[in-house]
C-alpha cells in the first residue's frame, strides 16, 4: 500500500473511533458504537499489517493476546470491573514503553532517520515516561482495587519532596538523552526506571475512596501515552485515538472530583482517609436513633406511592443486586413507583453502580442520575438507602462541615427514610451522618442482602 | 506551503483538534454508561497495537523485534478484552430495555 493509502485508511479508522464514543450517548446506540470501534481497530490493524514483513509472528501474537483478552472479558465479575480496567491501563503503559525502547533501538523500522532527530527524541521521552508511569501506577491501582494491597494511603514524611526530586532527575536524564549526539542508552534507561518508580510513588498515598479519580486519571494517562507514541512515529491515527482517550479520562476525573467535592490536586497529592478521623466533630450529645425490622420496612414500602432506592457500594459488596431487583419488581407489581437514585461516586469507578444494576436486569429507565432525581425526593414517600453513607449526608449543606459543598442525594427531604447498614460506623469521609438521627429515619441493621431478602419475603 | 511545515506542527494540529473532538463527544456520553466508556476507551488506547506491530515488523530479527512482539500481545489483550467486555456490559443494558417495554 502507498503511504497515502495507509494515511487514508488510518483516517477512516480514526473516524470510526470518534463514532464509537459518540454512540455511547445513549444505551440504544451504544452497542452500535462499540461495533464501530471494533471496525476501526480492524481497519487500523489490517492496514498496518501490510507494512510489516514479520506478519506471521505478529498475527500469532495478536491471536495469543486476543484469546487472553477474550477469556478475561468473558470471565470477569462486574464488581471487578475497576480492577480489570486498571489492569488494562497497565498493559497500554507497558506496551508504550516497549515500543519506545524498540524505536530507540531501531528507528528505521518506524520510518524514522537512523540517527534520531531531536524532535523524535523528545517525543520518545514523553511517550516512555507517560507509559512507564501509567504502568506502575495502574499496577498499584489494580492491587488496591482487588484487595491484594490495603486501600489505606501510604504516607511518609518528605514524600512530595522525594517525588519532586525524582521528577527533576527524570527530566535531567531526559535532557541528557535529548542532547546526546548518539543513542544514549544510559540516560534513556535511567529516565525510564525513574518514571516507573515515580508511578508507584504517586499512587501509593491515594486512599481507597479516591480510586474512582485515580482510575479515571490513569485512563487519561494511557491515552496520552498512545498519543505520545503517535507523535514519535508521526502517526496521526495514534494521536487522534490517544487524544480521544486522554480527554475522556480527564473529563471523567473532573466529574469524579466534582462529585466528591475534592480538588483534583489534593486527590493526587493523596493521604485522604488517613486524617479522616480528626474530622469527626463530637458535640458530646448522645444522639438517639430509631431502629426497625426488615418487615416493618417492607410494610411501609408496600403501602407507599413512591419509593426511591439509593444504592451504594455496600450493596455490591453484599452482592444484593438481585435481591434488590426482586424487591423493586414486587413493589412495582403493587403499584408503587420504584426508582433508583445513583450518585456519581456510588461505585468504585464512574458509572459502576449502573452496570451492577444493569447486570441484575433492573430496567435502566428506573435508574436515574443525581441531577435527574434530586428534585423528586421531597415528594417521595420512602427512601431506602442501601449501603450508602456520605452521598446522603446532609452535612454537605452545612457550611464548615468537612464535606460542605459536596453534591448529595437529597434523601433527607423524603417523608420517610430507611437506612440499611451494618452498624452506625462512619463512612469514608469519617463523618457522622445526621440523616441517621432524624425523626423520620428508621435504621435497619444487618447485611444488605439478608435484609433485602427479608423484605422480599415480607411483601 | 504544506511541504515547508515541520511534520511535528501538523501532528500538533491534529492533536489539539482531536482533544476538542474528544472533549465534546465525551461530555455527551450518558453518565449511566461511564463504565462502558472507560472500557471502550481502554480498547481504543489499544491502538498502540499499531506501534507495536511496526516494532515487531522488520525482517532482521533482533531483540527489538521480540520486544515489539511482546508489546503486540499486550496491546491485543487490551483491544480484545476492552471491546468484548464493553459488548458484554452493553448487552445488559439491552436486556433491560426489552423488559422495560414489556
Amino acid at each position: 500500500m502507498s503511504a497515502n493509502m495507509v494515511a487514508l485508511a488510518y483516517l477512516v479508522a480514526s473516524v470510526f473511533f470518534i463514532l464509537a464514543l459518540k454512540g455511547l450517548s445513549s444505551p440504544e446506540s451504544a452497542r452500535r458504537g462499540n461495533l464501530f470501534g471494533m471496525v476501526g481497530m480492524a481497519i487500523a490493524v489490517a492496514t498496518t499489517l501490510t507494512l510489516t514483513v514479520n506478519w506471521p509472528l505478529i498475527l500469532g501474537c495478536i491471536a495469543v493476546g486476543g484469546v487472553i483478552g477474550a477469556l478475561v472479558a468473558q470471565r470477569v465479575q462486574m464488581t471487578a470491573m475497576p480492577e480489570l480496567v486498571a489492569f488494562m491501563h497497565s498493559l497500554v503503559g507497558l506496551a508504550a514503553v516497549f515500543i519506545a525502547i524498540a524505536a530507540v533501538n531501531n528507528p528505521v523500522s518506524f520510518g524514522l532517520p537512523e540517527i534520531l532527530p531531536a524532535g523524535s527524541k523528545l517525543e520518545l521521552f514523553l511517550g516512555t515516561f507517560i507509559g512507564a508511569m501509567t504502568w506502575s501506577g495502574s499496577v498499584i491501582a489494580f492491587l488496591k482495587l482487588s484487595g491484594r494491597m490495603s486501600g489505606t494511603p501510604i504516607v511518609f514524611s518528605g514524600q512530595h519532596m522525594i517525588n519532586l526530586l525524582l521528577a527533576v532527575f527524570m527530566v535531567g536524564f531526559g535532557l541528557w538523552f535529548f542532547f546526546s549526539e548518539t543513542t544514549n542508552w544510559t540516560a534513556f534507561i535511567a529516565m525510564t526506571a525513574i518514571a516507573f518508580i515515580l508511578g508507584f510513588l504517586i499512587i501509593i498515598p491515594i486512599g481507597g475512596a479516591d480510586m474512582p479519580v485515580v482510575i479515571s486519571m490513569l485512563n487519561s494517562y494511557s491515552g496520552w501515552a498512545a498519543a505520545g507514541i503517535g507523535f514519535s512515529l508521526g502517526n496521526p491515527m495514534l494521536i487522534i485515538a490517544g487524544s480521544l482517550v486522554g480527554s475522556s479520562g480527564a473529563i471523567l476525573s473532573y466529574i469524579m472530583c466534582k462529585a466528591m467535592n475534592r480538588p483534583f490536586l489534593s486527590v493526587i497529592l493523596g493521604g485522604f482517609g488517613s486524617d479522616g478521623g480528626t474530622a469527626v466533630v463530637d458535640d458530646g450529645v448522645q444522639k438517639t436513633y430509631r431502629s426497625g425490622s426488615a418487615e416493618d420496612a417492607a410494610f411501609l414500602m408496600g403501602n407507599a406511592d413512591s419509593v426511591i432506592i439509593v444504592p451504594g457500594y455496600g450493596l455490591a459488596v453484599a452482592r444484593a443486586q438481585h435481591a434488590v431487583k426482586e424487591l423493586a419488581e414486587l413493589l412495582h407489581e403493587k403499584g408503587v413507583n420504584v426508582r433508583f437514585a445513583i450518585h456519581p461516586v456510588a461505585g468504585r469507578m464512574p458509572g459502576h453502580m449502573n452496570v451492577l444494576l444493569a447486570e441484575a436486569e433492573i430496567p435502566y429507565e428506573q435508574v436515574l442520575e443525581m441531577e435527574e432525581i434530586n428534585s423528586d425526593f421531597s415528594n417521595t414517600d420512602v427512601v431506602l438507602v442501601l449501603g450508602a453513607n456520605d452521598v446522603v449526608n446532609p452535612a454537605a449543606n452545612v457550611p464548615g462541615s468537612p464535606i460542605y459543598g459536596m453534591p448529595i442525594l437529597d434523601a433527607h427531604k423524603a417523608r420517610t427514610v430507611m437506612v440499611v447498614k451494618r452498624s452506625m460506623a462512619v463512612g469514608y469521609a469519617g463523618l457522622d451522618n445526621d440523616l441517621f438521627y432524624m425523626d423520620k429515619t428508621m435504621m435497619i441493621f444487618g447485611d444488605a442482602k439478608k435484609v433485602v431478602e427479608h423484605m422480599v419475603k415480607a411483601l | 506551503m504544506i511541504g515547508e511545515i515541520d511534520p511535528v506542527i501538523i501532528n500538533l494540529t491534529v492533536f489539539v483538534l482531536a482533544i476538542f473532538v474528544g472533549y465534546h463527544v465525551v461530555w455527551n456520553v450518558t453518565p449511566a454508561l461511564h463504565t462502558p466508556l472507560m472500557s471502550v476507551t481502554n480498547a481504543i488506547s489499544g491502538i498502540i497495537l499499531v506501534g507495536a506491530m511496526l516494532a515487531a515488523g522488520p525482517a532482521e530479527t533482533d531483540w527489538g523485534v521480540w520486544l515489539g512482539a511482546v508489546a503486540v500481545t499486550l496491546a491485543a489483550i487490551n483491544v480484545f478484552g476492552g471491546f468484548l467486555v464493553s459488548q458484554r456490559m452493553l448487552e445488559m443494558f439491552k436486556k433491560k430495555e426489552k423488559k422495560g417495554n414489556a
